[in-house]
């Protein structure tokens, strides 16, 4: 096991640095800059902006320069301030010789001035973080229930409605489902805010909000829309599991030998029938994860996503590799993590 | 599902087939015996019909449609008829009332029905087209990949198994940001300007074919891989070999009719994940030029004023919606119909 967690991570940093590489190469093979503007700028200006941010260097250089400053951590004296091209996510003081470790520069922001990329990070991932880190726990709540529901009394009422329920999440994707909701819920009856977000820092353990009427107010809306169509897919993955391990030989020995119906369903059913459910988890973040920057959008919720989309037709550079690198390692990372929980969960999984 | 039930069933599909057809017969071919199951399946023909209507909506869209998609009428800027506030009573205080719009006009005075006709066309393309890709680039790796094994398949499934661990969406935004260069133009000659020519001529729509295509085959590898590799070892196979068939002949007459059906079927479901993605990437407009309608930018247009005029969002989210039901209800049912599982039941 532990040397499976090694290769995935080694093939996650050669996925990482695939892609970092093909997004580097992809947005300076574009023609234009960012500095192109509707009144161009004196070629002068251009040409000191460009030493400033060092575009004038070759491209591979250039490439090796950002390697450098994102993925190696180096020793410098001076201590972090707040100079624009030296913030880095990490600062560890050594406590030797006035020593700092430094790690994870992504660089400044081109077209934010006075804000680096680690800026956008610190003050919009949290957001971010928790709308969908809600629409996880919103498409949970709704979809394993439903499922299990569907399951147990299949072919009632509870069955069709669930299962009807679930083709309906299933084609309403938050592009359609926000507005809907939106107009519903906001401008009709007024019972919810229609933008904005009800958390500010500081945050618990770095990005939950304090628990607070005024958080799930915003909050109700967004998760909802973003977390309903996933919930549809576990729902329909759940019943199918489910009714699937019922049929099972030692589901069958489970209640020869007595036990409660309930004991059964929960303690030998459930546990085995959850196991495609988790599975799943993995590119159903990742849709959560592309699905927040929508909807960011329609309910004017200050996170990432809206950095993400503008600073590609800004072309601001270092954001657009630093979003792009950070959603592909949460996207990467809960790949592994669910692969592991797959084989805790399944005995009969063994990787090697 | 009785005996008795399935018999009439079977009857009546026999009544109901082609004159002339032997009662007797007992077996149906694969196709016939899902055919009459993908009928019998409600959900699936309302599904099948509301796709026809579509495809007839975008073909005769100019008929449909009693304006263009682009005209813009500018004093008449998010106008309603006066059925729209007393659906939306939202608006009732402000609203300015016109007869001549059959949903009202958006914020450029355009009239929005004529653009939600002219919207499935972009909808209906990337729905036929985006499958059309992923088979053809999909098919064709997954099979070579398959048929000759060895090492040309290792090396070809670490390349799937690359790509495959790079987000999906994040990659089609980056290729669409690379083809939409902002505020510049290519030289004429080159190949990006050939490229950017077509584009344009499709209003936007030939980068978001190559985005989807570039980015969907990798399923479609895989699975057509692995269903190769269960037919290549059969009787049949080896028979063809012995009788002296090339490698094209038995891929292209052997093996390809007998891998189609779940390859045909995994694509349609995916079908409303090509429609979703067409619409998100207009959404965040990296998608079609304006001023082409896709339903996506609408909805994007209509949900900055979603607060003051609600139906210019509404409509095209409810057409987007209903198109994306009538796909996945067409799909699960031609899932079920062609479940080998599920043959000779109802």
């Amino acid at each position: 096991m532990g040397r499976y967690i090694v290769r995935r991570l080694l093939w996650m940093l050669v996925v990482l640095l695939a892609l970092s590489a093909i997004t580097f190469f992809l947005m300076h093979a574009v023609p234009g800059g960012p500095f192109d503007r509707e009144k161009a700028l004196p070629p002068e200006i251009i040409a000191n902006l460009e030493q400033r941010y060092h575009l004038d260097e070759p491209l591979l250089q250039q490439y090796a320069r950002y390697l450098y400053d994102v993925f190696i951590p180096h020793l410098s004296r001076t201590p972090p301030g707040r100079s624009l091209m030296d913030d880095h996510l990490i600062n560890i003081n050594l406590r030797v010789g006035g020593l700092w470790l430094k790690w994870m520069n992504f660089g400044p922001s081109y077209h934010s001035l006075s804000r680096t990329v680690n800026d956008i990070f610190r003050q919009q991932l949290p957001i971010s973080a928790q709308l969908g880190t809600m629409a996880l726990c919103v498409a949970l709540i709704i979809g394993v229930p439903m499922g299990i529901m569907a399951a147990l009394k299949q072919n009632t009422i509870f069955d069709y409605v669930g299962m009807s329920v679930a083709i309906f999440g299933v084609s309403v994707p938050v592009i359609i489902l926000g507005p809907i909701l939106v107009w519903i819920f906001g401008v009709e009856l007024r019972w919810l805010p229609v933008t904005g977000w009800g958390a500010s820092p500081p945050y618990i353990l770095g990005f939950l909000p304090r628990p607070s009427v005024e958080f799930f107010r915003y909050a109700a809306m967004p998760s909802v829309a973003l977390g309903l169509g996933s919930s549809a897919i576990i729902a329909r993955l759940t019943r199918a599991s489910l009714l699937q391990v019922i049929r099972e030989d030692y589901i069958r020995t489970a209640r020869a030998k007595g036990l409660a119906e309930r004991v059964v369903i929960v303690r030998h059913a459930l546990k085995n029938s959850l196991i495609p459910v988790v599975t799943i988890l993995g590119p159903m973040f990742a849709a959560l994860v592309t699905g927040t920057f929508v909807t960011e959008t329609i309910f004017g919720i200050p996170g990432m996503g809206r950095y993400f989309v503008t600073s590609i037709t800004n072309r601001d550079y270092p954001v657009i590799m630093g979003t792009i690198l950070l959603y592909a390692v949460f996207l990467v990372v809960a790949n592994l993590v669910v692969d592991i929980v797959y084989a805790y969960l399944d005995p009969r999984i063994r990787y090697t | 599902m009785s005996a008795q039930n399935k018999s009439t069933g079977l009857a009546e599909a026999l009544n109901g087939g082609a004159g002339g057809a032997p009662l007797s017969r007992k077996s149906e071919s694969l196709w016939a015996d899902a055919a009459r199951r993908l009928l019998r399946n409600r959900a699936a023909i309302l599904g099948g019909v509301i796709v026809i209507l579509l495809l007839l909506t975008a073909i005769f869209a100019p008929f449909i449609a009693p304006r263009t998609f682009a005209e813009q009428v500018l004093v008449d800027n998010n106008v309603v008829p006066s059925w729209v506030p007393r659906v939306f009573p939202s608006m009732r205080d402000y609203a300015r009332i016109s007869g001549d719009y059959l949903l009202g006009a958006d914020y450029v005075g355009r009239d929005l029905f004529s653009r939600i006709i002219y919207g499935t066309r972009i909808s209906l393309t990337v729905a036929l087209i985006g499958p059309l890709i992923s088979l053809l680039i999909g098919v064709t790796f997954g099979s070579i990949s398959g048929y000759f094994g060895g090492r040309v398949d290792n090396l070809m499934m670490r390349i799937v198994d690359v790509l495959y661990g790079f987000p999906g969406l994040l990659f089609i935004i980056l290729l669409m940001a690379f083809f939409r260069g902002t505020l510049s133009q290519p030289e004429p000659g080159t190949f990006a300007y050939t490229m950017s020519e077509i584009d344009r001529r499709m209003g936007g729509m030939f980068f978001i074919f190559i985005g989807i295509g570039l980015t969907a085959w990798e399923t479609m590898a895989r699975l057509t891989r692995g269903q190769v590799l269960s037919v290549r070892e059969k009787e049949f196979i080896e028979a063809a070999h012995t009788i002296g068939a090339g490698n094209l002949r038995i891929m292209f007459r052997h093996i390809l009719p007998n891998i189609v059906g779940p390859l045909v079927v995994s694509e349609t479901l995916t079908i409303p994940s090509y429609i979703s993605t067409e619409a998100f990437l207009s959404f965040i407009g990296l998608g079609v030029n304006p001023p082409t309608p896709s339903w996506g930018a609408m909805i994007s247009d209509g949900s900055a004023v979603v607060r003051s005029y609600p139906n210019q969002t509404i409509f095209p989210a409810l057409a987007l919606a209903i198109t994306m039901f009538a796909f996945n209800f067409l799909g699960d049912g031609l899932r079920d119909a062609l479940d080998p599982r599920l043959r000779g039941t109802q």
